[in-house]
């Protein structure tokens, strides 16, 4: 049972929060509302009036609208047509576009929700698809919005900009109510919030209650959102990368001379909003993707030219980015996961044969010591929410001797009890003299973990900092300003590569603000 | 593995992000599941437990059941091509009894003679019994089952594994018949002693079929040739040589004109399992490759990459397994299974090529991997399925008469129900498990 007797009131005009953990059943509640699932027991009231809801076309038609956490939108359509889809009105048999264009500015502009009704959706970053998403909804005239996770995907800025889209909605008179596992953005912007916990509603609280309050409601227990570490005791240089320039899949260039250096025993992270070169540095320390230029050094041992096998095998471990692209294989159960790099390796197999046993019992020890919620080893990873199977991944990288572990966004889409214990394991790593390099887009993710943070902004540090600079200098580091004062700060940009680079493809100037953000699309 | 869904504990549901793309389906099953299943059976003894996985849409259920349906819809089929029945059918109304009973009469024989040729023919028993027949006129049936079985074991298994690492082998067939032409070369170009002959004939066949494999997948792994379209070209070339090479001196059969091959020595010839029957140790040897190929996926370092590779290849990648070498590997793997039921068709049946030797095991072999969803030991009893009902085609052909196409719409008609769980599903609203969902999977590797 996935939603067990949950009360909810929306007001007018208002946002209500709704609050809870991976598979506590938000999105299973508000799926029967707009008429993807049917309730069991129990009744809808939309303006006081019972409804019943059998299809999404019922839903909107009682003024429900859903923006789903992945869109629902046809990537090869123009945004007019995306918009048209589902209510076409047709005119003598022809779509009518111009009515659909027409439609879709009319709405944008009541609303100030900036979209190019004849832009192709697939070229637009995701913030902008998500615009097209609530604009679409908008022009079915709905009175109440259900966002599901919508910041799940976006950078910080997107979200800001969500954030005061959600702002003029409300004062328009409509409801929202908004799902979402982050404290922060339901403090911001919600009236009134509700916690879910396991399908209950656990209560409903004002925007002023604390974090530490919400995150223990959701979780069910006292959660420390603070990170608590030891000074560093940074000891020899583990890492060392220099004058690195990497390619993205288009050929342009996504890190553009990097030099970086981090030491055992110390965090560094790298701040920056997704998109600047951090997926690209990370994949070719890994050996994933094929550098231009530049050296990378583990113990003056060079990366470059091994493959991700041998990197991984002398000591590397690695979290990526994107869980269920690169971490996971869904099929598998969770016991294969956890030797997914290590199958042919003592005392779990050997190039020949895998040993069952000892992956059993490897897995059995795994799901103890890392608290992964499953059924049983032996259950596929898909199975699991997604705190889990992130929880996987770190378990596999971190059960081995490591000389330097390297975590892209490791707490991306994970509940908060799991992001707890994931950062608590980071830290321990760090203090067993790991060298750790924590890449994230989450600038509090960041600097709660680092011990030294580096900025990256158009594929170049732009500056390492420590994490006691305030937050307003680093974002704006991460927006590329570089104020005067801060300038002297950047040693380690020292000698600049970009001359030296070969004969210039400038696909970088190619759209200004848009090419950064359009890289975290792919 | 699959039959314990249903009954399951109200387990949270999966993560909000995996359940969206599915939405529509997996969402409505959910909230019906429990209330359907849970509530009649508090005190559920062991059969109801038995009763309702058995119900449930399980991979063996949906199996059945197709291959049920695809024999009811072969009966009207065998109902309307026979002109005797048919007029019965024209005076229905008066004396409906003459159509029912024409028609159970002439389905009744048609399914009857198509059980005794594939599996046992009770009079052939009683005879042997009395004395007047013999023991091979006894086992003849399932001799002929597990000939034709044998190569479809090594060419569904070709497809199968391809399958499994994310690879869709259309080119069964070419590397079938590359396998027949080595295998049928070193059957009558080398001097060796028996058994040594006989294996290295065998080898000479894998390794052919292996070679044919390496090409596509050498081409997916270094260019991004697409694997379909490079094997089906393939099946052509492999065709044509064989068609050109059959007919070349030293080749060419002497003293015969039309296109036939020298005959494979008797010592490399596969054996005869029991001396007088016609099923021969290509059956035993296609026993122990399936053992192989599942010991090779579930046990093998290699199986466990190009499962990893066929699931999700970034995330393989990310965990240092080579896709590429993964799949020239694995093409090469599929090529000499393959390679090897065509030796086994030329050693143990044919005895010689000749343009249609390797007839069309490599095709079948796709169906029989459908069948038998890539599992290996499904993949056997779905190649042996297949082998009965072209043996019990035959007799079926014979005694009577109903054309032996039928047989080939029958596969035709499993192999649809099975692709098509949720037809199934439907037909016989079967209780929605997971595990349904598995045949529609199939298509992923387009």
């Amino acid at each position: 049972m996935a939603n067990d007797h949950i009360d909810l009131t929306v007001e007018p005009g208002e946002v209500h929060a709704l609050l809870g953990e991976n598979g506590a059943g938000k999105s299973t509640l508000m799926n029967q509302l707009y008429g993807l699932l049917q309730p069991d027991e129990g009744e809808v009231l939309v303006d006081g009036v019972a409804r019943t809801f059998r299809s999404p076309r019922d839903a909107i038609a009682a003024g429900i609208g859903m923006v789903h956490q992945h869109f629902m939108l046809v990537p090869v359509f123009t945004v007019a047509e995306n918009i048209a889809l589902g209510a076409e009105k047709a005119r003598a048999g022809f779509l009518d576009r111009r009515r659909a264009r027409r439609e879709v500015l009319e709405v944008s502009e009541r609303y100030g929700l900036p979209v190019d009704p004849d832009a192709l959706v697939e070229n637009l970053p995701v913030g902008a698809q998500q615009r097209v998403e609530i604009v679409k909804a908008l022009t079915r005239d709905v009175d109440l919005l259900i966002l599901d996770e919508p910041t799940a995907v976006l950078t910080p800025q997107e979200t800001g900009e969500l954030l005061e889209v959600m702002r003029g909605l409300a004062a328009a008179g409509k409801s929202i109510v908004f799902i979402t596992h982050k404290l922060k953005e339901v403090k911001e912007i919600a009236d009134r919030i509700t916690v879910i916990r396991r399908g209950r509603t656990v209560s409903s609280v004002p925007p002023e209650t604390p974090e530490e309050e919400l995150a223990s409601l959701m979780v069910g227990r006292a959660v420390n959102l603070e990170i608590t570490k030891a000074p560093a005791e940074p000891g020899r240089e583990v890492l060392k990368i220099s004058g690195l320039i990497v390619d993205d899949d288009r050929g342009v260039r996504a890190v553009d001379g990097v030099d970086l250096v981090v030491r055992a025993g110390e965090v560094l992270g790298v701040a920056g909003v997704q998109g600047n070169g951090q997926t690209e540095l990370v994949e070719a320390v890994m050996g994933l993707r094929e550098p231009r230029a530049g050296t990378i050094q583990v113990d003056n041992e060079d990366l470059i030219g091994m493959t991700t096998k041998h990197i991984l095998r002398s000591g590397v471990g690695y979290v990526p980015e994107d869980r269920s692209h690169d971490g996971v294989v869904k099929e598998f159960t969770v016991a294969e996961n956890l030797v997914l790099d290590q199958y042919d390796r003592a005392p779990y197999g050997n190039a020949w044969r895998l040993n069952p046993a000892a992956v059993a019992t490897a897995a059995r020890e795994r799901v103890e010591q890392f608290d992964i919620r499953t059924s049983s080893p032996d259950a596929t990873v898909s199975t699991l929410s997604g705190g889990n199977q992130q929880k996987v991944v770190v378990a596999r990288e971190l059960s081995r001797p490591l000389r330097l572990f390297i975590a892209a966004q490791p707490t991306r889409g994970v509940d908060v009890g799991s992001i707890e214990f994931i950062h608590g394991r980071i830290v321990r790593e760090r203090d067993v003299g790991t060298a750790v390099l924590v890449v994230s887009s989450e600038l509090d993710e960041v600097a709660g973990l680092a011990d030294r943070i580096a900025v990256m902004y158009r594929g170049r540090i732009l500056a390492i900092v420590s994490p006691d600079t305030p937050r307003e200098e680093i974002g704006l580091l991460m927006a590329g300003i570089t104020e005067p004062t801060a300038a002297p700060a950047t040693p380690a940009d020292g000698g600049d590569p970009a001359s030296e680079g070969p004969a210039g493809d400038d696909a970088d100037d190619d759209v200004d603000g848009h090419g950064v953000a359009e890289k975290g699309i792919k | 593995m699959t039959t314990d869904e249903p009954a399951g504990t109200p387990r949270e549901p999966a993560d909000e992000p995996a359940a969206e793309p599915a939405a529509a389906i997996s969402l409505q099953d959910k909230p019906a599941a429990p209330t359907a299943g849970e509530k009649p059976d508090n005190g559920d003894s062991f059969m109801s437990v038995f009763l309702r996985n058995l119900w449930s849409a399980n991979t063996v259920t949906v199996t059945v059941l197709s291959v049920l349906l695809a024999m009811v819809i072969g009966a009207i089929l065998i109902i309307v091509s026979d002109p005797a029945v048919l007029d019965t059918f024209s005076y229905l109304t008066a004396r409906p009894g003459d159509a029912l009973n024409a028609s159970w009469t002439v389905v009744s024989n048609a399914y009857a003679d198509l059980f005794k040729g594939a599996i046992i023919d009770p009079a052939a028993v009683t005879a042997w019994a009395n004395g007047t027949g013999t023991w091979r006129q006894v086992v003849f049936p399932i001799s002929e089952t597990l000939t034709y079985a044998a190569p479809l074991v090594f060419t569904g298994l070709s497809v199968a594994l391809a399958f499994r690492g994310g690879l869709f082998n259309i080119g069964g067939q070419g590397q079938a018949v590359v396998g027949t032409i080595c295998a049928a070369l070193a059957g009558f170009l080398l001097p060796l002693p028996p058994v040594i002959h006989l294996i290295a004939a065998l080898a000479a066949g894998l390794l052919g079929g292996a070679l044919w494999g390496f090409v596509p997948g050498i081409l997916k792994a270094r260019t991004g040739a697409h694997e379909v379209i490079v094997t089906i070209m393939l099946n052509y070339t492999a065709n044509l040589f064989l068609s050109w090479l059959i007919l070349q001196k030293g080749i060419q059969q002497s003293g015969r004109s039309d296109a036939i091959s020298e005959p494979v020595d008797s010592s490399a010839q596969l054996p005869a399992v029991g001396g007088e029957v016609r099923v021969n140790l290509g059956i035993v040897l296609a026993v122990l490759v399936t053992a192989a190929v599942a010991w090779l996926l579930n046990r093998s370092a290699f199986g466990f990459e190009l499962r990893a590779v066929g699931a999700n290849p970034p995330a393989a990648r990310t965990a240092g397994i080579s896709v590429a070498r993964t799949y020239t590997l694995l093409m090469v793997t599929a090529g000499g299974l393959a390679g090897l039921g065509g030796a086994t068709q030329v050693l143990g049946t044919a005895h010689a090529l000749t343009t249609q030797v390797a007839g069309n095991i490599g095709f079948d072999g796709l169906l029989v991997a459908l069948l038998g969803r890539n599992r290996p030991w499904g993949t056997l009893a779905a190649a042996i399925l297949f082998g009965a009902l072209r043996a019990g085609g035959n007799r079926m052909q014979s005694f009577s008469s109903i054309s032996l196409e039928l047989v080939t719409v029958l596969q035709a008609l499993i192999v649809i129900f099975i692709a098509a769980p949720a037809l199934v599903k439907a037909i016989f609203h079967l209780r929605a498990a997971r595990s349904a969902r598995l045949g529609a999977s199939m298509a992923k590797g387009w």
